[in-house]
Formats: C-alpha cells, sequence, structure tokens
C-alpha cells in the first residue's frame, strides 16, 4: 500500500521576474516502509517536493494544483490546524544544513522537549526523558550531557544526529531527509547513512531520501524517482534503472566520476535550464544527444515499461527495446 | 621527469590566545600542517585529499605564500620560494607568481561582481606587464575561447553567468599568466553533478595544451580519481599515504585510506558497499593524538601507535605509507 501518493503536483514560484514552474506536474507513489530516493540537480525541485507535501513552501511559493494523499487522507485541502497535526508528528524533514536549522540561543534539551510538549501535551520531564531516548537512539553520545549543551559546541556530525532525533521525536511514519550529508566529511557521511538505514529497519519507517549523489541512492534506496527542472524523468527500481535508463540519467551516470574506475568522464553540454522560461516538450531535450523534432513539441507522458518502471522519453523504446 | 615544485618538511603551527581584557596569552596551537613533504613533477596532477580541517588548503596557500610557514621549505623550479618573498625584490616576487597561481573553491565569491568578465581577465595584465596593452583583447578572447567560452562574454559581469561558466571564468584569469604551476583547491565542490565533468575535462585539456602541473585540493575522492596521477592523503596535518593514483584506490594500505575509500557510495547496483565505519571524528588539532594521529580511530590499532609516530615509509615503487603495521595490510 502507498504510504504517500502525489498526483500532478505544481507548486510555482510567483516572482518578480516571473512565474518558476519548480515543480510542473510530477506524481510519483512511496510505498510504505520502503526507502526512496528523490534524485536531480539543483532546481530539479527536490527539495520543493518536500516542502509541498509539508505545505511549508516559501514565500511567493505556492502549490497552485494537484494531490498529495498521505495514508488515505487529502493534505492540500486540510486547514493549517489540521495541517500542524502532521508537521514533524507524521512526517518528518531532516534539513541539508544542521548548523542553520538549530537554534543557536537554545539548549538542546530545551528546543527538542519544546516539540514534544508542544504535541503531545505532556509535562516537561517527560518530554525530556523522550528527547533522551531518542538522542541514544541516534547514537549521540552522553545524551544526558548534551541537553545542556548548545548546537555551537557540537561538531557537523554530531548537530545533524541532533536533528535526525529532532525529526524522529515524535515516531513519523514518513521521514524526508533533504540532502542530510551533502555538508559532512566522507567518514561522517557514512556513518549518518548507516545510522539512517539502521533507525529504517528497526523503526520501520518509510524514508524519502532526497539527494545529488547517485552513489548515495545506489547504496541506500530500492526504489528511485529521479527529477529534471520540476519534471519526473523516471520512476523505477534502481537495477532497472541502470539497466535501461532515461537519457538523462544515462548521461548523468556517464558524467559522474567513479571511485572504482577511471574512465573518459562524457559531459552534459550546456546548463540547467531557467524554469521561468523552461524548454518546450521535453525539459531535456536541449542537452539530450537522442534528441529529435517531437521531443521539442511535446511532453512525453511518463509510461509504464514493465516491472514498475515509468520513463518520460519519447525515445525509450526506440532505443532501449528497438 | 624533472621536479616541479618540492615541499620539505613544512609546518605550519596558529597560535591559540586565551584573552583577558588586558593581556593575551599564547596557550597552545593548532598543528595545520605537521612536516609534510611532497614533490609535483612538470606535466603532472597531484590530489591532495583529506577531511575538512586536515591542512590541506592550507597547505595549498603556504606554497603560494598566502600564509607564512612556521618552518619548512618549499623549492619551485629549484628556487627558494620562501625566502624570495621573505626577501626577494617585487620583481623576482612577480616572476615567482606568474608561475604559480590559483582556482578558488566558490566561483560565487572569487570573482569581483562590479568587473566585466575583460576587467577580470586582464587584471593580471595590469600587474605583470608581460603584454602589451595593445594585444590585451585578442589576448582575452583567445583565453575565453580557450575555456570554453564566448568573445561577447568579455563585455558582461559575473552576475550573469552560471556556476560553471563562472569556473571558466576564474580558471581563464589563473592562466592568462602563462603559469606552470595551479593550485586547485575544490574547483568543482560548488558546481552542478551534471557541471563538474565539464569543468574536469576542461582542466585535463589544458593541461595537455599548456602543460601545466596541477594541485588538486579535494575532499571528494571520486573526482581526484578521475584527474590525477599521484595522490596524497593527510589526516590531521600529517602526510599517512601516498603514491601512483590507481594502485592507491585499488589497493590502499593504511587503515584511514581504507576506510576513506570504502564509505564513498558507488554508483552501482551490482556492488555493495563494504564500509569501514570509523569510530568518533577527527580530533582537535589543538591536541593532536600522541603516536600515530589516527590511532585513537584506528581498530588495529596497538600501545606501540599511541606511543611512537610511524614515519612515511616506501612500501612498494612510488607508494609510501605512514603506519607501524603497513606489512600487515598488503
Amino acid at each position: 500500500m502507498s504510504l504517500l501518493e502525489i498526483r500532478d503536483l505544481k507548486t510555482y514560484f510567483f516572482t518578480e521576474a516571473g512565474v518558476v514552474k519548480a515543480l510542473d506536474g510530477i506524481s510519483f507513489n512511496v510505498e510504505k516502509g520502503c526507502t526512496v530516493g528523490l534524485v536531480g540537480e539543483s532546481g530539479s525541485g527536490k527539495s520543493v517536493t518536500a516542502q509541498s507535501v509539508l505545505r511549508i513552501v516559501p514565500k511567493p511559493g505556492k502549490t497552485i494544483s494537484g494531490q498529495v494523499i498521505f495514508d488515505g487522507e487529502e493534505l492540500l485541502s486540510k486547514s493549517e490546524g489540521e495541517m500542524r497535526k502532521y508537521r514533524g508528528k507524521k512526517i518528518s524533514l531532516i534539513f541539508q544544513d544542521p548548523t542553520s536549522s538549530l537554534n543557536p540561543v537554545f539548549t538542546i534539551g530545551n528546543q527538542l522537549a519544546d516539540i514534544v510538549i508542544q504535541h503531545d501535551k505532556v509535562k516537561k520531564d517527560a518530554a525530556l526523558e523522550q528527547v533522551i531516548k531518542t538522542l541514544k537512539l541516534v547514537k549521540l553520545p552522553d545524551p544526558e550531557e548534551a541537553l545542556r549543551r548548545y548546537p555551537h559546541q557540537f561538531s557537523g556530525g554530531m548537530k545533524q544526529r541532533i536533528c535526525i532525533a529532532r525529526a524522529l521525536l515524535l515516531n513519523p511514519a514518513l521521514l524526508f531527509a533533504d540532502e542530510p550529508t551533502t555538508n559532512l566529511d566522507v567518514t561522517i557521511q557514512a556513518q549518518i547513512i548507516s545510522l539512517l538505514m539502521d533507525l529504517q529497519k528497526t523503526m520501520g519507517m518509510t524514508l524519502v531520501m532526497i539527494t545529488h549523489d547517485m552513489g548515495i541512492v545506489t547504496q541506500m534506496c530500492k526504489c528511485v524517482v529521479v527529477l529534471y527542472a520540476g519534471n519526473v524523468m523516471e520512476i523505477g527500481d534502481i537495477s532497472d534503472i541502470f539497466k535501461e535508463p532515461h537519457p538523462y540519467t544515462e548521461s548523468l551516470l556517464k558524467a559522474v566520476p567513479r571511485l572504482d574506475q577511471t574512465r573518459q568522464l562524457i559531459t552534459i553540454p550546456g546548463n540547467i535550464p531557467n524554469l521561468i522560461n523552461p524548454p518546450t516538450g521535453c525539459r531535456f531535450h536541449p542537452r539530450c544527444q537522442y534528441a529529435d523534432e517531437e521531443c521539442k513539441k511535446t511532453l512525453p507522458p511518463l509510461a509504464d515499461v514493465g516491472n514498475g518502471h515509468f520513463v518520460s522519453c519519447h525515445r525509450w523504446f526506440g532505443l532501449r527495446r528497438g | 621527469m624533472t621536479t616541479l615544485l618540492e615541499v620539505k618538511d613544512l609546518v605550519k603551527y596558529y597560535p591559540v590566545y586565551s584573552r583577558g581584557i588586558f593581556t593575551k596569552k599564547a596557550i597552545g596551537k593548532v598543528h595545520a600542517v605537521d612536516h609534510v613533504s611532497f614533490t609535483v613533477d612538470v606535466g603532472e596532477t597531484v590530489g591532495l585529499v583529506g577531511e575538512s580541517g586536515c591542512g590541506k588548503t592550507t597547505t595549498g596557500k603556504l606554497i603560494l605564500n598566502l600564509e607564512k610557514p612556521t618552518s619548512g621549505q618549499i623549492f619551485f623550479e629549484g628556487k627558494d620560494v620562501i625566502s624570495t618573498f621573505n626577501k626577494g625584490s617585487r620583481e623576482e616576487q612577480l616572476q615567482l607568481r606568474r608561475k604559480m597561481q590559483m582556482v578558488f573553491q566558490n566561483p560565487y565569491a572569487s570573482l569581483d561582481p562590479r568587473m566585466t568578465v575583460f576587467d577580470i581577465i586582464s587584471e593580471p595584465f595590469k600587474i605583470h606587464k608581460h603584454i602589451p596593452s595593445s594585444e590585451w583583447k585578442q589576448k582575452v578572447y583567445d583565453l575565453l575561447e580557450l575555456v570554453g567560452l564566448e568573445a561577447y562574454h568579455a563585455e558582461r559581469y559575473p552576475h550573469e553567468f552560471s556556476g560553471g561558466q563562472r569556473q571558466r571564468i576564474c580558471i581563464a584569469r589563473a592562466i592568462a599568466v602563462d603559469p606552470k604551476f595551479i593550485i586547485a583547491d575544490e574547483p568543482v565542490s560548488s558546481l552542478d553533478v551534471s557541471i563538474r565533468a565539464q569543468i574536469l575535462n576542461l582542466m585535463t585539456d589544458l593541461q595537455k595544451k599548456l602543460g601545466i602541473s596541477y594541485l588538486y585540493i579535494s575532499h571528494d575522492l571520486s573526482s581526484v580519481r578521475q584527474i590525477s596521477k599521484r595522490v596524497i592523503v593527510m589526516y590531521l596535518g600529517e602526510i599517512v599515504e601516498t603514491g601512483p593514483t590507481e594502485k592507491h584506490f585499488d589497493h590502499p594500505i593504511h587503515p584511514y585510506t581504507r576506510a576513506l575509500i570504502s564509505a564513498v557510495p558507488i554508483p552501482d547496483p551490482t556492488r555493495k558497499m563494504d564500509i569501514i565505519l570509523l569510530p568518533g571524528e577527527v580530533p582537535s588539532p589543538i591536541n593532536p593524538p600522541t603516536g600515530c594521529r589516527f590511532h585513537p580511530r584506528c581498530q588495529y590499532a596497538t600501545s606501540k601507535c599511541s606511543q611512537e609516530k610511524p614515519a612515511l615509509e616506501k612500501v612498494d615503487l612510488d607508494h609510501y605509507v605512514a603506519c607501524h603495521y603497513s606489512s600487515k595490510f598488503m
């Protein structure tokens, strides 16, 4: 059963320069207990997807149409008061930069206990107990002592552990992790990745891993959604995507240096398109080596090619199955 | 191969002060770079890797004399860099500067927003006066073409360019003085994944055309493998392993290098990761651990490791490791 269904979601930013179509009709499902990778470059709409689901899109952004169905309930039509019961409690988010997402003037104990007090209406002692329990869960050394400390007294990796604990405080069913390791060192990244994988397994949580790193996705996720310029390029099992990729995914994989081999990098020409005036037809066509006339004119539908693999490309069948 | 750059026993300590209202007392020092020695050959790319705080950027800055070293020696084409910058005439200093250039990490911060691209790239001509002003225009156009931009870009300002294009401008500025050696400090880490390959390929092309040597500083091991011939791995201000790239990545020896390499996720679903998880975090460089600096996090550490500092010893042709038990891991 799908825990989260996103249907034709459109989130636009109404800026002075024009309307930025950050998400232009994306649809995908997240199965319960799964780890789904949301991959894309900057500006592809991966963070806006998480923000749209939680309805925390910053101004001047606005979700203008579509449906977000979480556990059978439509979220976009909920009132703000009802929505607050979802944020943090049922759907939670880990931000990219742990340094700027913790409040520097409150101790860890105070800012984390606040969340429990707000949602569960408990006394502070009980809240602090819950905080200590969760800090132990994320393997923060000496959690009792940590309650009295301020964010600046922790290293980047420890701060990210605290942020993960904050997201897990209320036992959410769905967790979005928005580039949780981008600012961390490689060995610390490995610690955080294995922590997230452990937590997902032991708590049975559903995890949506937002990242630009194909390596992390490959190692963490079974199912992947590839975004480009506000559109879904393909959805599928990680092994299917590597076997028969969308032309964008293919070029991306060829352009990324790999640690286990030395090879000629094949670059993707051009730059990421401007989303105020996105390319017509398939958004990737100006940079695609296979693009033809049809790609310039019509947006390819997200077609089912079997085994839960969906691809949005006019040329895919000819290229992979032809 | 002839040696272009030789770094010998380079040391940089930053003092740490306890501040009273009227007093300032040194209470310790940050061991940023501690007895680092290596060489860079003509036309070669050497990768300098390590985690944040390991001293890789400081090493780069010391070579270019953007920071004054505490002790040690640096030779560029046999010429003593440190004494030239300390005592040499301005003429000599300029000559040395022309040969060694730098490309910085963040192309959004390293280009002056009020200067046009023409001003930015021609500024080195004003300082070094190696090209008559009548030829500036043509030279700027040539440089833009060389880095994959167009002549009409010269009249524009940095904000009109994307990150990848800005990094191209930074590279054009660095090669404007025909340098022999460029220090590239994380040149692709702030760029998008699909743009990184463009810049890495550009750097390789320029090396072929102009014979430039690079010191490529990065924490991204995959890009280091892509671009460099030799790799130096640093940990807490010291070199722990250095060797030819392929051997280094396929058969790392030092326990730290092995953990580092195992931690990089590989985009291939048929290869499952076998991460060697390191406990804890990089210790403070103010009071670095005794003996081998990696010993508190090393699963193989013995009492010898906490007492004796291992020397960087040869294990194979051009492959050096600083570990008491390197023979065990070969």
